[in-house]
């Protein structure tokens, strides 16, 4: 388990489970197939995972040219679409000196189909209890936080906070634990937040078609799920235990919620945990063919990344730089120009501010990824007289799941956009 | 030289009498846009998603809406017609009016109508007294439908919404301007002057636009230019106009004129 930087043992553990947690960490044959679907999982029938797959296996990057950048520039400059190949070639290293040229395509595509907008949100996390051991993720089951699950009390004084702030879009997430947020209790915070609420997405661990259409029927109209990475050996390694371990049930996840009767869906790899020219690639291949076989589904694409370390003198190649990020989200947008591109609050103020002026369409405010701190936060935050959401609220609130690097209220956020010439969209949705 | 004079050529819409000729949309851009359009380009009737019509009090789309224009809500979001019968019925409720637009759409990659489904809606808008406004593919067997449906207009599109490309449909949308006894409204794609000034001339009763506007460089600017294409177009279509050779030329003597008796 060399490839693992990120496992850190919890000495609350009794030695039976220490003792289970390193024989999975070390031994792979204590661990589930992830290949195999679990009991009561939904298969559908769908041929998108090995078409996307096909392509990805077959991706060598590194034989793409100058020569070959410099051609599909000049031609989707002229007014041309962009095809897989294309994007193939806009992902690859030779394109990185072209950036500029890709910024200006994207910015051109972007508002050919967006115009200005650029739609602001915030996520609600409403339980952080997991049942998955993902050894990169803070609310691993290992990893000992303070766990906690709102009430629908709790929840719906976050939900006024938050409204009375301005918001009008509302991502709901959970943990990932069937067992302490089980679909009802989901579904009984959707019809809530739909109270206060114009647009609800969820993001919570996959479930079944007919659970879709149940949360859809609660309120909900969009499902994000992230496959972190489409490497299925790598997610293997990182994904050690738990429902999330099956890889084919997760990236049919957005399928099974368009199924559902959900308006649209949100994608993603978190670049950096594998190859992530291969896994942006994957991504979009993902988008693309769904988006092929649901026409009228919406698409949307996140982009988070595992930071590089500052000052580590081993230089890895495949680091995610903020030059890099943007090369990928570039490249995205001249593939995809219908698919909304959220940035989120891990990124810095500078470079969101920067990207919505190119290819995102879709950024958070006034964010919190704790569970139940809300109106802690929102409220320090008016005695204080700052602007910004205070970090470090103190009271029993379940642990955040990472770190923020941009805590902007929604007035902040709201008032950067316009300072750049462009539309603050708060919500441009009718549930129906 | 005769002065064009919109009293004496009234658009007539729904039971409405406009003397503009020129329908703006709202969407995507800055709500802004909408007093430059109605004080450069005279637009009488503006179109709103209702989608976009709740937002944050401070930047209601409806408050931009200047008095005595008429609104034309659209039912984007719509991808079935029952979903845009509740939209046209939730815009009616919130004090929008009769008009409605009907944009129904199953595809979010170029955002096409689907005919089909919009066939059904005007239908069953028109039956609940809506002034329905279809926004179609230009196909006359659909167009002929939605005559029968009780449409008031038929808005085919230019080219695909917001790309500016112009009128890509221009023979179809001749073939409606030519069978169809409803206005024609070119909706989608104009993106400069000259094309609504195109359209106008072949007989189109109305254009709407809004990228074409909304992505000038002078906003303001613009909106009074596609007013002027607007009309010239239209005097020009009132004019009757010249015909066109499609090879060679006319000689203007005669090569018979020695025949005598």
């Amino acid at each position: 388990m060399n490839e693992n930087n990120f496992i850190i043992d919890n000495q609350s553990l009794s030695p039976e489970a220490l003792a289970k947690k390193h024989a999975i960490e070390t031994d792979p044959s204590c661990r589930t197939n992830h290949m195999e679907y679990m009991e009561g999982m939904d298969r559908i029938e769908s041929d998108i995972k090995d078409k996307v797959m096909k392509t990805v296996n077959a991706y060598d990057y590194t034989t793409y040219s100058k020569a070959d950048v410099t051609n599909v520039i000049s031609r989707l400059k002229s007014g041309e679409s962009c095809s897989v190949e294309d994007f193939k070639t806009l992902l690859s290293p030779s394109a990185a000196p072209f950036l500029e040229d890709m910024a200006r395509l994207a910015q051109r595509e972007t508002r050919n189909h967006f115009g200005s907008s650029v739609y602001i949100f915030t996520p609600l996390y409403i339980a952080n209890y997991c049942e998955n051991y993902c050894v990169y993720c803070g609310f691993n089951c290992y990893n000992k936080i303070n766990r906690k699950k709102l009430t629908f009390e709790e929840i719906e004084a976050e939900m006024a906070v938050i409204a009375n702030s301005g918001i009008e879009e509302i991502l709901m997430l959970t943990g990932e634990s069937r067992a302490m947020s089980d679909v009802k209790y989901i579904g009984e915070a959707c019809k809530l937040a739909s109270k206060y609420f114009r647009n609800v997405g969820l993001e919570i661990y996959p479930v079944n078609v007919n659970e879709y259409e149940y949360l859809h029927s609660c309120g909900a109209d969009y499902v994000t799920v992230f496959q972190e990475t489409y490497n299925p050996d790598t997610y293997e390694t990182l994904h050690l235990m738990g429902h999330k371990r099956v890889w084919p049930y997760r990236f049919e996840a957005q399928e099974r919620a368009l199924m559902g009767g959900m308006r649209g869906v949100g994608f993603s790899a978190l670049l950096g945990l594998d190859d992530f020219r291969k896994d942006a690639l994957a991504t979009a291949l993902h988008v693309y063919y769904l988006q092929r076989k649901y026409p009228h589904g919406e698409m949307s694409i996140s982009c988070p990344r595992l930071r590089p370390i500052i000052n580590n003198d081993k230089i890895n190649p495949r680091d995610v730089h903020e030059k890099e990020l943007c090369q990928v989200l570039c490249a995205y947008r001249i593939f995809l120009p219908f698919a909304n591109i959220t940035v989120s609050s891990r990124e810095q103020a500078s470079f969101r501010d920067g990207i919505i002026n190119i290819c995102a369409t879709k950024v958070s405010a006034g964010v919190s990824t704790g569970i139940g701190d809300h109106k802690a936060k929102y409220e320090k935050n008016n005695s204080e007289q700052a602007v910004n959401v205070v970090n470090n609220a103190t009271n029993d609130a379940g642990d955040e799941q990472f770190e923020i690097s941009d805590s902007r209220s929604l007035d902040e956020i709201y008032a950067a956009i316009k300072n750049q010439g462009l539309q603050p969209v708060l919500n441009e949705y009718i549930f129906v | 030289m005769q002065k064009y004079d919109a009293a004496n050529d009234p658009f007539i819409l729904g039971g409405h009498t406009f003397k503009s000729r020129f329908i703006l949309g709202s969407g995507k851009y800055d709500v802004n846009l909408i007093n430059a359009a109605v004080e450069d380009a005279g637009a009488e009737i503006i179109t709103l998603a209702l989608r976009r019509a709740n937002t944050k009090d401070e930047e209601n789309i409806l408050d931009f809406i200047p008095k005595g224009v008429t609104l034309l809500p659209n039912t984007s979001g719509a991808r079935t017609a029952e979903e845009a019968v509740r939209i046209a019925k939730l815009a009616r409720a919130l004090g929008c009016g009769d008009f409605v637009k009907v944009e129904i759409m199953r595809d979010s990659k170029y955002l096409l109508p689907d005919n089909q489904e919009t066939i059904r809606a005007t239908e069953m808008l028109a039956k609940e007294g809506f002034v329905v406004m279809p926004y179609m593919y230009p196909d006359l067997y659909s167009a002929r439908d939605l005559v029968n449906a009780g449409a008031a207009c038929i808005m085919p599109l230019a080219s695909p919404i917001g790309s500016n490309k112009g009128l890509a449909t221009k023979e179809f949308i001749q073939i409606l301007v030519d069978e169809i006894d409803l206005p024609i409204i070119v909706d989608a794609g104009i993106g400069r002057p000259s094309q609504a000034c195109e359209a106008m001339e072949m007989g189109a009763a109305a254009i709407m636009a809004n990228t074409a506007i909304a992505t000038a460089g002078n906003i303001p600017a613009m909106a009074y230019a596609f007013k002027n294409a607007i009309i010239a177009g239209r005097q020009a279509y009132l004019s009757g106009l010249g015909r066109v050779l499609a090879r060679g030329a006319s000689a203007s003597d005669p090569l018979t004129g020695f025949l005598h008796d």
